[in-house]
């Protein structure tokens, strides 16, 4: 079986930039794997994702979904393979949250009787009454509502592989701590392999199968979370873990 | 004054109505004309980066001109009637409609677009279903500037013989007739006033999510 993902040798750099964005890219992850991506600002976490959907095109090495090399393939037909959520959201917000989780349905020409059925049970899915909220638009929408749209958006037509990047990143940390709940529950119900961007280390430990801890472009440590705070691969990811531990005996003063 | 108003209506009305069909019919030409020209301009000048600038500066010098000045200019070169006068005011709708379509297509947010890109839209289906529907606020204010320009302008066009409520107005003038004066004044500013409430209501129906 061949991996949901997989980096060889991958690089990228921007035109104008010394560094390269990212950095000779080796990885590989499997279907259902639920993959945190850690890692502090400008590390290169989003040029990986974009190049999982060739937002952005490697300088040099290879992606491979599902055994297929994505450079023969054709960007839009993958890009509708491939759900995508960004921190801003992106809800268009001149079309309902209907038409707006029919997007890529549509594109795919679904039949509408298939489409509007999907809208529903994904609004449902998103705890959001379908009758109630088919036809708001998203400027009727709190935030942490708009993303669950956004999310529900993104799983429309049953992508294998779910890029987020920061999704939450602008929530508040009620709604934040109460959508992370809904995330994991929605991926264990599925077979499907989320790749997931965050500078939130408890988010991130607390989501990910597998958690990627990033730094200049590179791949530090690429383990499960037990196996980051036992054996963090060196001085970077200990002071990291470090933090977290910090931040910990902070809340415990108060206990 | 009163009086004289209602005799004119009793003796004219016929004439009345064509002078008040015929401005309405090229103020319209001329706006669809303008939007036909406006919009794809502006689709081109954001399309293609080299073009915005010299298309800009260029009509941005026709604007600098005015109205009446431009008749005028196109009485040589066109002569009189309808036709010159029409081209006219088009050349005046053209700016307003064009600045607005190239706001509202640029000021899109980049992050709508690399959604809609990341979802697997075509380039087409970006412009389509995304960046124009986002920039018809924009162009349908445009519209509206350029609409209540043409027909105010319009008045001017009989000068070179294209009818319309000018006709009217100038006579009055002519003719120290503060009766015709009146009616052609008001007609033309009711007119106007009738484009704005149109476009008012058309962007309340087709932008219905602007209202929340
Ligand atoms: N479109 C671009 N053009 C040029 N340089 C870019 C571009 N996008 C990113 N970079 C550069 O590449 C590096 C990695 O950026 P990237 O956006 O991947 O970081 P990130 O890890 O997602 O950061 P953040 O957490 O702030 O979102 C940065 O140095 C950034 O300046
Ligand atoms: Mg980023």
């Amino acid at each position: 079986m061949a991996h949901a993902i997989e980096f060889q040798n991958v690089t990228k750099t921007f035109q104008g930039s010394l560094r390269n964005a990212v950095d000779h890219i080796n990885f590989t992850a499997e279907e259902g794997e639920f993959i945190t991506i850690l890692g502090s600002s400008g590390c290169g976490k989003t040029t990986l994702l974009k190049m999982i959907n060739r937002l952005y095109e490697p300088d040099t090495g290879k992606i491979i979904l599902f055994g297929e090399d994505i450079s023969s393939m054709n960007p839009v037909k993958l890009r509708r393979r491939i759900g995508y959520v960004i921190q801003q959201i992106g809800l268009f917000p001149h079309m309902t949250v209907g038409s707006n989780i029919a997007m890529v349905p549509n594109l795919l020409k679904w039949e509408k009787e298939k489409t509007d059925a999907r809208v529903d049970q994904l609004l449902t899915m998103a705890g959001l009454a379908p009758e109630e909220y088919r036809n708001r638009y998203p400027a009727q929408l709190s935030g942490g509502q708009q993303q669950r749209v956004g999310l529900a958006r993104a799983l429309a037509a049953d992508p294998k592989i779910m890029l987020l990047d920061e999704p939450f990143g602008a929530i508040d940390s009620i709604t934040r701590a109460r959508l992370q709940e809904e995330l994991l529950t929605l991926h264990r119900g599925m077979k499907k392999t989320f790749l997931f961007v965050t500078h939130d280390i408890e988010e991130a430990f607390k989501l990910g199968t597998r958690v990627m801890i990033m730094n200049e472009g590179h791949i530090l440590q690429f383990d499960t979370p037990e196996q980051i705070i036992l054996h963090p691969a060196d001085g970077f990811v200990s002071s990291l873990v470090e933090s977290a531990r910090e931040k910990e005996r902070f809340w415990e003063k108060f206990k | 004054m009163y009086h004289l108003i209602i005799d004119y209506f009793q003796m004219n009305s016929g004439r009345f109505l064509t002078m008040l069909t015929d401005h309405f019919r090229i103020s319209l030409c001329s706006l669809l004309a303008a939007v036909l020209i406006g919009v794809p301009a502006g689709f081109c000048c954001v399309r293609f980066h080299v073009l915005q600038k010299p298309v800009s500066t260029a009509f941005g010098i026709l604007r600098i001109i005015p109205s009446l000045a431009i008749l005028l200019l196109m009485l040589p070169v066109l002569g009189t009637g309808a036709v010159p006068a029409a081209i006219a005011l088009i050349l005046l709708a053209i700016p307003p409609i064009l600045e607005n379509t190239i706001a509202g297509l640029r000021d899109v947010p980049p992050f709508l677009l690399e959604t809609a890109g990341g979802m697997g839209m075509t380039g087409r289906q970006v412009w389509m279903r995304v960046r124009f529907p986002l920039a018809l606020p924009l162009i349908l204010t445009g519209m509206k500037t350029a609409a209540v320009e043409i027909i105010a302008s319009a008045t001017l066009a009989a000068r070179i013989g294209a009818g319309g409520m000018g006709d009217l107005i100038f006579t009055g003038i002519g003719l120290f007739r503060t009766d015709l004066l009146l009616i052609g004044g008001i007609s033309v500013a009711l007119m106007s006033f009738s484009a704005g409430i149109f476009f008012h209501l058309l962007e309340k129906i087709i932008l219905k999510y602007k209202r929340f």
